[in-house]
């Protein structure tokens, strides 16, 4: 039974409502308005680093760090879709990469006296944890996390229900209409640059948003945690639930959260001393890879029965062919 | 053909009367004037246009073989390609570098030969993109619905009047990726007219559309006319020019080659022999079969002969 409560337990935690907030994002540059932005990663590095950075050194108060640190991903978003966003899809994709990657070598080796290369910053949860109004831990979460999660879960709430506002609103259909053929939304007067570029900000400041969650639920922020694979992982969540519909990727990360630990105790449990299985064909060292290899077949058994993801409408995706 | 319809096309026309018959001919009130545009696809000079001038408030249509650069023309009118040299006006403003949406903007809306219908759209969705400065299409007005549901309402009975004249108004609650090729372009001319253009651009607006809707259509397109929208089209059908136009404009490998009025048009014989061939006013049954196969014949003789 615990084996369900730990994998629970995770699908909840502060790491986990990040990778919400992450995906959420992404379910607007991708789902929404058919940006391919592989950086995400980024946008909560900006978030995650920029908070912290401004508490420890520049001793900022917390809220006006939390809103420096959306002003520079926004600033991220300009510098990514200024010069590529006029340009075809893939521009913006090999963009985004490799403005992310920039983004973690610099955090990783540049301005060490502020970011501390691979040991990060820690020391800027304190204003956030007076705030705390829990007097202890409860159901396993320690109080301190029982504050994040809260408070993580409360903004995944506030952003959703923003952006299902927002996407049943005349701007959310002019997005809808640029991801299936800008040129016509062109031909009816509208600034398509624009749009993609607010989409674009958007989803980015919604990112960095899960940078914060992420780094206060951790207490500390380092380079590692902002590579490739948390975007791709983001990614994942999203296309599990099904893009382009509000709540999936949030389905689509707790599900993909639940089964990473699920695997991971189960493979612990039924190796080594003792389980059943042999230490010649998986011992306990090997299971944390392994489980990122059976949630890929599962993945890939889902996308084959399911393509359109755990929400999707499959009616919209026939529609593609016409 | 029914006298009203005459006599709206003749206030039309009568604004036309004066106008010389011969390509780039100056008009009394033009809303669109071109200037020596070119444009070049690797050797093919595909458009080459030295002037132009496109009469306000009438209905002009662009005609010409396949490939003679009508769509292209289209493209670099509206901004959708941006020409190699030249000059556009629209109301006396050039266009020199205006991005498309803001050609769109400024009351120039055209169609687009292969439909661009938005596909997991609804009809009705389509329909409401067209309207213009929709306060809701502000990030910030969005999640206020409050600003901005008036303004739907008012759109969304325009959009249905819209259909029912386009004869879609029982799918308007379907995805329009589900449509037909004809209905479609319906769609999309429809879409266009939401816009509330000054003039409007077809390209091949009534390709694929049944002969009775068709009708009906061009009665449409007239009224929009005689409420003082401009109309250009491109088109094959030779009857719907005859019927609609009030301005005829041929291009052919490019260049303009005759504008005139269509009766004259037709009778053009530089027209005939770039565009219509030689039997276009005939009934091939009228025609003797023997007479056919020796032309044919005589035909494919001289041919031989230019070969060797
Ligand atoms: N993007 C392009 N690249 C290369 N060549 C092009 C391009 N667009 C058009 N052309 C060429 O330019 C010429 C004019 O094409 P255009 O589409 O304007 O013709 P059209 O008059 O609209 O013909 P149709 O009546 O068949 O629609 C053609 O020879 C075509 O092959
Ligand atoms: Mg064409």
């Amino acid at each position: 039974m615990d084996l369900l409560t730990n994998a629970l337990h995770d699908a909840f935690a502060p790491i986990a409502i990040s990778y919400v907030l992450a995906a959420i994002g992404l379910n607007i540059h991708y789902g929404y308005t058919g940006l391919l932005n592989f950086g995400q990663a980024a946008f909560a590095a900006v978030g995650a680093y920029g908070m912290a950075v401004l508490i420890v050194s520049f001793d900022v108060p917390l809220v006006p760090a939390l809103l420096l640190a959306l002003v520079g991903a926004v600033l991220l978003a300009l510098v990514m879709g200024l010069p590529t966003l006029r340009l075809r899809a893939d521009y913006l994709a090999i963009v985004t990469i490799a403005v992310a990657e920039i983004a973690r070598l610099i955090f990783s080796t540049s301005f060490k006296q502020y970011f501390n290369a691979r040991d990060g910053v820690q020391g800027f949860t304190a204003d956030f944890r007076d705030l705390n109004p829990y007097g202890e831990g409860a159901i396993g979460f320690s109080r301190n996390d029982l504050w994040v999660i809260t408070v993580g879960w409360l903004l995944v709430a506030l952003v959703l229900a923003f952006v299902f506002l927002l996407m049943r609103s005349p701007w959310g259909r002019v997005l809808k209409s640029i991801r299936e053929d800008e040129d016509a939304v062109r031909s009816l007067g509208k600034n398509v640059y624009s749009y993609k570029l607010q989409a674009l900000i958007l989803g980015g400041v919604i990112g960095a948003l899960g940078g914060f969650v992420g780094a206060l639920g951790k207490g500390s922020v380092q380079p590692d945690s902002f590579n490739t694979d948390f975007t791709f992982i983001a990614f994942t969540m999203l296309i599990l639930g099904g893009a382009a519909r509000v709540m999936s990727p949030v389905v689509g990360a707790v599900l993909f959260w639940f089964l990473l630990t699920f695997m991971d105790v189960l493979l612990k449990r039924i190796t080594g001393d003792g389980g059943f299985v042999p230490g010649w064909l998986l011992n306990p060292d090997q299971t944390g890879n392994v489980r990122f290899m059976i949630v890929g077949l599962v993945l890939m058994l889902l996308m084959i029965f399911r393509p359109q993801g755990i929400f999707g409408d499959k009616k919209e995706l026939a529609i593609d062919a016409r | 053909m029914p006298a009203d319809l005459e006599k709206s096309r003749g206030a039309a026309a009568a604004a036309l009367a004066d106008v010389a018959h011969e390509p780039g001919a100056a008009k009394p009130d033009p809303i669109v004037v071109v200037d020596n545009i070119t444009r070049q696809f690797g050797g093919l000079k595909a458009v080459d246009v030295g002037h132009l001038e496109i009469q306000r408030g009438v209905i002009t249509a662009l005609i010409g073989p396949n490939g003679a650069g009508k769509t292209t023309f289209f493209n670099l009118l509206t901004g959708f390609d941006t020409p190699d040299t030249g000059e556009r006006y629209l109301n006396g403003k050039s266009l020199k570098r205006v991005a498309a949406y803001k050609v769109a903007k400024l009351g120039m809306v055209r169609t687009f030969q292969l439909t661009k219908v938005l596909s997991k759209l609804t009809v009705l969705e389509n329909m409401r993109l067209g309207a213009t400065s929709q306060l809701g299409e502000r990030f910030w007005a969005g999640p206020l619905a409050f600003l901005w549901s008036g303004q739907e309402k008012a759109n969304t009975e325009r959009a249905r009047e819209l259909l029912r004249r386009f004869k879609l108004d029982a799918k308007e609650n379907d995805f329009a990726g589900s449509l037909s090729g004809g209905q479609r372009k319906l769609l999309e001319m429809a879409r266009a007219l939401m816009v509330e253009p000054e003039l409007v651009m077809l390209d091949e607006p009534m390709a694929g559309v049944n002969p009775a809707l068709k009708q009906s259509l061009l009665g449409h397109v007239k009224s929009l006319r005689d409420e003082g929208m401009t109309v250009l089209f491109v088109e094959h059908d030779m009857d719907m020019v005859r019927d609609i136009s009030d301005w005829v404009v041929v291009m052919a490998a490019g260049a303009v080659i005759a504008e005139g009025p269509p009766h004259s048009i037709m009778s053009d014989q530089r027209v005939i022999d770039a565009y219509l061939g030689a039997h276009h006013d005939t009934d091939i049954s009228d025609l003797d079969p023997e007479e056919i196969l020796a032309e044919a014949e005589a035909e494919i003789e001289a041919e031989k002969e230019g070969n060797a």
